[in-house]
């Protein structure tokens, strides 16, 4: 890429007074993008996205035109756009800064998305615990049907659609994109067998298009400027910018929008972002995508934080989420920790998920608390391969990739540092004492 | 007799919501209506009764063993009537490298609870990421977000409950 100052696209307005209201986002060129999709056939649509190189933002970075393109076109039925908004993997939190301080980029993306798509009907599908974020977008949703962007017509043309807000009410499976219509259906979150994929078979049975909020929200660039400019801000596999969520033991945790080739190095230490450690702090290990996603040692960071790069150290860019872990801290609590929340999360549906992911727990619970046993570790390796073998990624014998999600952290921890594992059990405590997390900020 | 569940207000809001509700939805898919209608029910009386869930049953066209179903598999939702402040904190991986477990353990001394027990003003519970490990350490009080919480924020938060 050249070296011209770096635009941000998504949080360009972030912070700024009013940045949520339509006037606001007008001013910025709001809804431009929409005009001039609006002036092509629904099929010109989808091919300019997938020339754009977008990818879903959601965690498994499929690329976003094909998905539209796997819409069967002459299906009788009605289609639906659902839009997730779950965000509730360990360490994401990107966006609810979008629907905090932009909803209307993704509204509008929304709106194109659906006209492409011969949507009528989208629902936007928040985790329960998104009460402000839930008003704001319902805010910015009276106001685009008060300004005919939804509604009867959508900017004076002969085309309907309407947009509801959902909020679940706390439970991270339903982030899963068929879990997530099942809960649109009313029911508990239990996700569908794959295939028929939501594209053919989705919400009421009907073709459903499920994309993060994220992706939508870089849709309208794509048609304000042009697909090649899209495309050419990214790798060659992955167009556009991205929001990554960096948190843990860093100077400067937050949300940042980087360009593709941004390194998890430069994430952690550069000026513009986390701004390193604290004083005499090294980095263990690094989560580069949400908790499920197999962790870096830090000799592994000079890796950009983009899908395919990612993807050849056996890990994923996944939703984002790039949580820091310094040498204060213990592996084996630190796994216990997210062992414990895909066993809380985990809907029970498949044999391998619902029993292995409390026994890992159990395990990991011994281990921490100096109860482990000669053997505990490869047991732990075992029921972690029982639930999904590793690597490389994908290799679950469950119904959805929450089962891969529960197994990933245990196999990456135990290749990395099996040796503090077995530490525990040899000395019947944790070699950290009563300070597993180290000692750190206001509550040190 | 047994008291009636709602006052006639709380009645009327609920038909008009109810109905609200029921117009996003296809005319033979009351029954995906579920969720904000619990969400409703619980908003009007704080939690989930067995004459609600039988209410919102009925206006779906569902038994009310599907409404308990529901209801059960999601944490929002009260089958228990909960303290007046139901507090969950969370205590998942970016929040812990921030001190959450130190803040749980303030807090189960401020209240005199442990995480998981109630009484008749508060519900303390620990609970998972909240989109907040940016702005950790966080916690939600009846689904009201307080993030970057410092002892001093943290009692300032409390005092101010009525
Ligand atoms: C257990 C689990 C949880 C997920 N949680 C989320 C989530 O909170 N938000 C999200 O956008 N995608 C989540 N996903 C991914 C979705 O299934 C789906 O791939 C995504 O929403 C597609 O959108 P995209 O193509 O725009 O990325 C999750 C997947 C799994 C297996
Ligand atoms: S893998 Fe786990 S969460 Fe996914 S369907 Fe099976 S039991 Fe449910
Ligand atoms: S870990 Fe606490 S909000 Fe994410």
């Amino acid at each position: 890429m050249a070296t011209t100052a770096f635009e941000p696209l998504i949080s360009a307005a972030w912070g700024k007074p009013n940045s949520w209201k339509l006037d606001e986002y007008k001013k910025r060129g709001g809804y431009k993008g929409l005009e001039k999709a609006l002036e092509m056939a629904p099929a010109q649509i989808i091919d300019e996205v997938k020339k754009s190189n977008l990818r879903g933002r959601g965690g498994a970075g499929f690329p976003t035109g094909l998905k539209w393109s796997f819409v069967p076109k002459d299906s009788p039925k009605p289609k639906y756009l659902a839009v997730n908004g779950d965000e509730s993997e360990p360490g994401t939190f990107k966006d609810r800064y979008i629907l905090e301080n932009d909803p209307h980029m993704m509204l509008e993306g929304i709106a194109i998305a659906s006209y492409a798509l011969g949507v009528h009907t989208c629902y936007v599908y928040l985790r329960g615990e998104f009460k402000f974020q839930a008003e704001r977008t319902n805010a910015a949703i009276r106001e685009a049907y008060a300004a005919g962007i939804f509604g009867k017509k959508v900017l004076g043309k002969d085309y309907q659609l309407d947009c509801y807000v959902v909020r679940g009410a706390g439970a991270y499976i339903c982030g899963e994109e068929t879990a997530l219509l099942e809960s649109l259906e009313g029911k508990k979150g239990w996700p569908r067998l794959k295939p028929p994929f939501p594209a053919v078979v989705g919400l009421f049975g009907c073709p459903t298009v499920v994309n993060n909020v994220e992706t939508l929200a870089s849709v309208p660039h794509v048609f304000t400027r042009g697909p090649a400019w899209y495309a050419g801000l990214g790798t060659d596999k992955s167009g556009g910018t991205r929001l990554v969520c960096l948190s843990g033991t860093v100077n400067r945790p937050g949300v940042y929008e980087v360009p593709l080739e941004a390194t998890f190095n430069q994430l952690i230490f550069d000026d513009k972002y986390g701004r390193g450690l604290p004083p005499g702090r090294k980095v263990k290990a690094v989560i580069p995508g949400g908790s499920s996603a197999p962790i870096l040692s830090p000799d592994e960071l000079d890796v950009a934080m983009e899908f395919e790069a990612v993807k050849v150290k056996q890990t994923m860019a996944g939703s984002g989420g790039v949580i820091v872990m310094d040498d204060t801290t213990c592996m084996v609590r630190s796994l216990w920790r997210v062992a414990r929340f895909y066993a809380e999360e985990s809907c029970g549906q498949c044999t391998p998920c619902r029993e292995g992911t409390p026994w890992q727990t159990r395990l990991l619970r011994k281990i921490e608390e100096g109860r482990g046993e000669p053997g505990d570790v490869e047991i732990l390796s075992n029921v972690a391969s029982s639930i999904a073998p590793y690597p490389p990624i994908g290799l679950g014998n469950t119904i959805c990739a929450l089962g891969d999600a529960a197994a990933l952290p245990t196999h990456s921890f135990l290749m990395r540092f099996r040796d503090e594992f077995e530490a525990h059990i040899r000395e019947h405590r944790c070699p950290f004492g009563d300070k597993p997390w180290g000692a750190f900020g206001d509550w040190s | 007799m047994a008291e009636p569940l709602f006052t006639p207000e709380e009645q009327k809001k609920f038909d008009a919501e109810i109905a609200e509700i029921l117009s996003h939805y296809p005319a033979d898919r009351k029954s995906a209506a579920m969720l904000p209608a619990l969400r409703l029910l619980q908003e009007l009386k704080g939690w989930l009764p067995p004459e609600g869930l039988k209410l919102v049953a009925s206006r779906l066209g569902v038994t009310p063993e599907r409404a308990y179903e529901v209801a059960s598999f999601y944490v929002m939702y009260h089958l228990k009537k909960p303290g007046k402040y139901v507090v969950d904190v969370c205590t998942n991986l970016s929040c812990a490298l921030w001190g959450a477990e130190k803040m749980l353990a303030y807090l189960e001394q401020k209240l005199g609870l442990k995480a998981g027990e109630a009484n008749e003003r508060f519900t303390l519970r620990e609970t998972e990421c909240l989109a907040s490990c940016g702005t950790a350490p966080c916690l939600q009080i009846n689904e009201d977000h307080h993030e970057s919480l410092t002892k001093a924020k943290l009692d300032a938060i409390f005092d101010k409950l009525s």
